[in-house]
């Protein structure tokens, strides 16, 4: 079974020993024995910055990787499977020791080659190879004695061998049980997390995507080859729009006054920033002509919108939108209270606050009031919405009340990077949401800022 | 339209027909009718990955533009560097999620032994933690009160915490269980209010909950296979929610009715993660093969894809910029790749994590972004 990353890998791999664009091997001496198509630690980093274009630092990751995975192994320090960007030589592992080609690894492969190291070598075994081997003593031991046999056999086999093949051969099933068998503690290639189940049910035969797919051709109408290139243009150049008109807001892209928190340690971007602070920054109050949503998500503009809603004598239009959004959003069990309660307040006749919505919606929505449930206000909502935002949001933003807010908004300084980079400041504790909000029901009224320790500087 | 698991099994004929003038037009025809023994599976298979093939070709004609193109004349980004400012320690294993709170500084992580941790994250101070009665809880998310925290995974159940102040209570006392699936819990992320979850399944459903009763408000039926992350739609209108797959597709739902409503796929293999682009017009998605794209869902079409011939391992996590400019994306070599979303390069790669990035996402004021690995710990960058 090949994972897309292994099969990545190998197309990696197989570059790398391209006759033309490939590494360039050569013999290399182990010892006293000259190793062939070898290469060096460098060799392999040099190779992987020039074809991908990329740093040091990322050649030398990505190579380490290759090495990890068994493709590329080292012939000095077998065990470390690391990559050196030195002389230190290196091979290609052969494919039939590919970790895609035999996965998962033959219990009876591992048995005969532990078997091959203990008969060659007393105590050339390591600590948890020696348990493994004593675990599948116990397991397959009715096997055994094939498995003695096999590995002398081996044995004697690579004895006829010439030294540099035999160290080879020896090299390469070494690297492979070191990636499929690695020591416990050790990169496990092999853990990849809770199963995936990539075909449910097989008998699942109809192509949703096919036929997605050709409506979307069949709704192309005549002739509009144009018109289908001019929505794809404009529907690209709309996230351009967007990216710039948001730059000035985005702290990674521009920074944030008067410093980045996590930078500085320094709160103030927070305190100057809360729900509902005094005076709002002037990027803040910017944003709410950006977009009706941008002045609804920000609670203080949500209220700043209700005070020029209700000098109109319109707030009635907020609060039914706001009714509804917590009559969605809310408890089932709440449905049918919460309907009755908007059924009360903004729709029946002489309601204390009556919204005005076209006839038909409202036909339809009491109509569907005699079976409440959570979506039973969309329709009326949407009309809410867009009424508030065609009409009134436009012109709240050309009110003075958003004109005076925009004046009075704070522009906070740049705070000068610290003269002494090295003394950290105390970065202090902030209450959390659930203490507020339970400090708010305790009470029955809306508590300060709760308890604020300071804590001593944690280095992280 | 999509797959039903029951007894009857929908075959849609699809006739197709080029008429003089080389338009398309389509007559689907559905019969309610058994398998024959002669239509395999697989016959059918090749049968519409032909017509998917004619029609690409067909499709292509239509001269569809390329963020990348368009995006030839915006400026470039300057010299990027962003750092390490908190390490947080104290999982005993490899992290596998992690959410942020509203407050911009407290997130919540959780991982394969099943330990969930509340943390401040500027202090690096545990606030809260929560031992589950399962390993690999590979889903959590904070509730937009910041009163409490969601979570689930091998379970199969998604389980609300309430955070208690008392720091001698046991959470898990309080703990209700929300959530009921046949198979793991791969994601979860509470709607507006604490009311509401949303969950992905490896039992190949997505799935609505009221919970205070543990309700089910509706279930989302079109995947093949295991569903892997889901994300909410910012929109005005608040309805659709999109999601990925082990069957390679994303698909874009209406939460209302249940249907799925669009449908994309392009990749070549799982999709991991899947994000909406700030402004809800589109969003963008990591997979196992080793790259991330962006949809365009008024076009309906992937504008981009985010790729390096270097880079061979999956993406796991991907979030946006404030701006929607960057692509955050955290990958299974370890490493935090940070892309330019209109003009398709890479922007910086991040070294530091010493396993795989499983998680990452972007501070609710876009400051920093957290990004949680297998290597037990979390990092916030800025």
């Amino acid at each position: 079974p090949k994972t897309p990353t292994l099969h990545l890998m190998e197309r990696v791999i197989i570059a790398m020993q391209d006759p033309d664009i490939g590494l360039k091997m050569r013999n290399q001496r182990l010892l006293i024995t000259v190793i062939p198509h070898a290469m060096t630690g460098n060799d392999i980093m040099e190779w992987l910055i020039q074809k991908y274009n990329i740093t040091d630092e990322e050649a030398g990751h990505l190579g380490g990787l290759l090495v990890q995975y068994g493709y590329i192994y080292p012939l000095k320090e077998p065990r470390s499977l690391i990559l050196r960007s030195d002389d230190s030589p290196y091979r290609f592992q052969t494919p039939y020791f590919w970790t895609s080609s035999r996965w998962p690894a033959s219990e009876l492969d591992y048995a005969i080659y532990l078997a091959k190291k203990n008969i060659r070598k007393q105590g050339e075994l390591v600590d948890y190879e020696k348990q493994n081997y004593n675990l599948l003593h116990k397991r397959i031991n009715h096997t055994w004695d094939f498995v003695v046999m096999q590995a002398r056999e081996q044995i004697r086999a690579s004895k006829q061998r010439r030294k540099a093949d035999r160290i080879v051969l020896e090299c390469q099933e070494q690297a492979y049980w070191l990636v499929n068998k690695p020591c416990p503690g050790a990169f496990d290639v092999f853990d990849l997390g809770p199963e995936r189940c990539n075909v449910l049910n097989s008998r699942v035969i109809l192509n949703s995507s096919l036929l997605f797919f050709l409506l979307r051709i069949s709704s192309v109408p005549n002739n509009s080859l144009s018109s289908h290139f001019l929505l794809s243009l404009s529907c690209v150049c709309s996230f351009m729009k967007f990216c710039d008109q948001y730059h000035q807001h985005d702290p990674i892209m521009s920074g944030c006054l008067p410093s980045n928190p996590w930078i500085s340690d320094d709160t103030t971007h927070w305190t100057i920033n809360t729900d509902l602070v005094g005076t709002p920054t002037r990027l803040r109050v910017e944003r709410w002509s950006f977009s009706f949503m941008e002045l609804l998500n920000d609670c203080l503009g949500r209220r700043e919108f209700m005070t020029y809603l209700e000098k109109e004598f319109s707030g009635e239009n907020l609060c039914f939108w706001e009714a509804c959004e917590d009559l969605r959003h809310g408890e089932s069990s709440k449905i049918i209270l919460k309907v009755e309660e908007v059924y009360k307040t903004f729709l029946s006749p002489g309601a204390a606050r009556w919204v005005n919505i076209d006839s038909k919606t409202m036909e339809r929505t009491l109509e569907g009031i005699k079976q409440p449930h959570r979506f039973v206000m969309d329709d009326a909502q949407m009309h809410i919405y867009f009424l508030m935002k065609k009409d009134s949001y436009p012109r709240y933003l050309k009110s003075d009340l958003y004109k005076n807010m925009l004046s009075k908004a704070i522009v906070p300084q740049e705070t000068k990077k610290s003269v002494f980079p090295f003394m950290r400041r105390q970065r202090h504790s902030s209450p959390s949401p659930a203490m507020v909000s339970q400090a708010t029901e305790d009470n029955g009224k809306a508590k300060g800022a709760g308890p604020a320790a300071t804590n001593s500087g944690t280095l992280s | 339209f999509s797959g039903s698991f029951g007894e009857v099994y929908q075959t849609f004929h699809l006739s197709i027909y080029m008429s003089s003038n080389n338009k398309f037009s389509i007559s689907p025809e559905m019969a309610t009718q058994e398998v024959q023994p002669n239509e395999t599976l697989s016959n059918l298979k090749a049968e519409s990955d032909t017509l998917k093939t004619k029609l690409e070709d067909e499709r292509a004609k239509l001269h569809d533009v390329e963020l990348h193109q368009v995006a030839e004349k915006v400026d470039g980004l300057g010299q990027f560097i962003m750092k390490t400012r908190r390490t947080l320690k104290g999982h005993g294993n490899k992290v596998l999620c992690m959410d942020w709170c509203k407050d911009k500084r407290r997130i919540v992580s959780s991982s394969q032994d099943g330990k969930v941790i509340v943390w401040d994250a500027f202090t690096t101070n545990k606030e809260h933690a929560v031992t589950m009665p399962c390993t690999w809880v590979m889903a959590c998310a904070y509730a937009p009160s910041g009163c409490a925290v969601a979570c689930g995974g091998l379970d199969n159940k998604c389980s609300v915490y309430p955070l208690s102040l008392d720091k001698n209570e046991n959470l898990a006392a309080k703990k209700k269980s929300v959530a009921m699936h046949t198979n793991y819990l791969s994601a979860c992320s509470f709607t507006n209010s604490d009311m509401q979850i949303l969950t992905s399944s490896g039992d190949g459903t997505c799935a609505l909950w009221d919970v205070e009763s543990g309700q089910l408000l509706q279930s989302f039926h079109g995947h093949a296979a295991d569903v892997l992350c889901l994300d909410l739609a910012p929109s005005e209108t608040g309805n659709t929610f999109i999601s990925g797959g082990c069957d390679k597709k994303a698909n874009v739902w209406d939460m209302r009715s249940g249907q799925c409503i669009q449908s994309f796929e392009t990749h070549e293999s799982d999709i991991n993660s899947v994000r909406y682009y700030p402004s809800g017009d589109a969003f963008a998605s990591g997979s196992d093969d080793a790259t991330c794209r962006l949809y365009d869902l008024r076009a309906d079409r992937e504008v981009a894809i985010y790729s390096k011939e270097s880079i061979i391992f999956g993406a796991s996590s991907v979030d946006f910029s404030l701006s929607g400019r960057l692509l955050f994306g955290g990958y299974n070599d370890y490493t935090i790749n940070v892309w330019d979303v209109l003009k398709g390069t890479r922007v910086s790669i991040l070294f530091g994590h010493e396993n795989r990035v499983s998680a990452l996402r972007v501070s609710p004021d876009g400051t920093a972004f957290c990004s949680g690995s297998w290597d037990h710990t979390l990092r916030v960058w800025a």
